[in-house]
């Protein structure tokens, strides 16, 4: 499949990397060249700087004709929009949203976002290590 | 009236200040201390401190029972965020955004939000009042959709005036609702025959509205 990453941090690079890895066409975009650093030489997708809540950057990024889209930016907000502009705007099928905060994150995935929130999958895995037991039977 | 808004800058600051002049209830949330500060000296004990996009916020700013939250910061990814949470949350009745990039106004409708303000599109308006070039008056977009009530007033050299309105080729899906002349109104029918200086008011989808524009002050 297509996907576009938008955020070329530790987890966008990470994912282009296993995406290409695995036989997906993959394109990252990132505000900062050197970001992209992070894919290291032998990366096989395209880079393309720029802001992905603006529709003309996606458009060429080949939003149009994408299977999936990953918003992984620092931003909530901006993952949000660009997630929402992805999924409403030009109708992708798949479209998964870094969330950390944990209400946000609830609220969104209610309007029909896959949200993914590494707060709650990181004190969950804290918490599982420490006791050694379950995370799903307490709550935060 | 109570309203939430959402962002203390100048915007904010002055739209505030007028509401509490109004009589409203108002409450202000800024997350930055000395901003909040300074706007608690000049309009009251109306500002909370704290992000308007964390739902606690918003919770403890009493969203559920507002009349309207207003999001005035300068992010668009800010404004559009707190008002769908303000929305699906806290189920607050009505939700207006102001909007900094043009370009995000269909997606603002999109996502349910049921007011825009864009200052883009507030300063073209102000600019066709202004210059007579280009007087095709957008009186007011009907919510959510692409039809627009515009004014004009017939110029002298425009095709419409001299023959009845039967026989002036319209754009597709426009209409002329109501023609001021000499200060009284009327709804005009086929046998209306317009003249130089009628102020007419129209709808039509805004796609047409370049042709309206011809139609009405001539070719130029």
């Amino acid at each position: 499949m297509f996907v576009i990453i938008m955020g070329c941090g530790r987890v966008g690079a990470r994912l282009a990397l296993m995406l290409t890895r695995a036989g997906h066409e993959v394109t990252v975009l990132d505000l900062k060249s050197s970001a992209f650093s992070r894919l290291g030489a032998d990366f096989k997708g395209t880079t393309m700087i720029g802001e992905a809540r603006d529709q003309e950057v996606l458009r060429r990024a080949g939003i149009e004709h994408a299977d999936a889209f990953v918003a992984a930016t620092q931003g909530d907000n901006r993952n949000i929009m660009a997630s929402q502009i992805a999924q409403h705007v030009f109708g992708v099928k798949r479209v998964v949203t870094r969330i950390y905060d944990p209400l946000r994150s609830d609220t969104f995935a209610a309007l029909g976002l896959q949200a993914i929130s590494p707060t709650i999958i990181g004190a969950n895995a804290f918490y599982e290590e420490l006791t050694g037991e379950s995370a799903s039977t307490v709550s935060a | 009236m109570y309203a939430i808004i959402a962002g203390g800058g100048k915007v904010g600051f002055f739209l505030a200040r007028e509401l509490i002049d109004q009589g409203h209830e108002v409450l202000m949330i800024e997350n930055n201390p000395e901003r909040a500060e300074f706007i608690a000296n000049e309009l009251g004990n109306v500002v909370l401190r704290g992000n308007a996009d964390e739902a606690s916020t918003l919770a403890e700013a009493g969203a559920e029972r507002a009349d309207v939250v207003i999001a005035v910061t300068g992010d668009d990814e800010d404004n559009l965020v707190l008002l769908q949470v303000a929305k699906r949350r806290f189920g607050t009745r009505r939700t207006i955004a102001r909007i900094n990039d043009p370009r995000n106004e269909n997606l603002f409708r999109m996502l349910g939000i049921d007011a825009v303000m864009n200052a883009t599109q507030v300063m073209l308006s102000v600019l066709e009042q202004e210059i007579p070039q280009s007087n095709l008056v957008p009186l007011l977009r009907l919510r959510n959709t692409d039809v627009e009530v515009v004014e004009a007033v017939v110029d002298a050299r425009s095709r419409v005036t001299g023959k009845p309105l039967s026989t002036v080729e319209l754009p597709p899906e426009s209409t002329i609702a109501v023609v001021i002349r000499k200060g009284s109104a009327f709804f005009p029918n086929g046998t209306t025959v317009l003249e130089p200086g009628d102020e007419v008011v129209a709808m039509t989808r805004n796609v047409h509205e370049p042709y309206l524009r011809g139609l009405f002050f001539g070719d130029r």
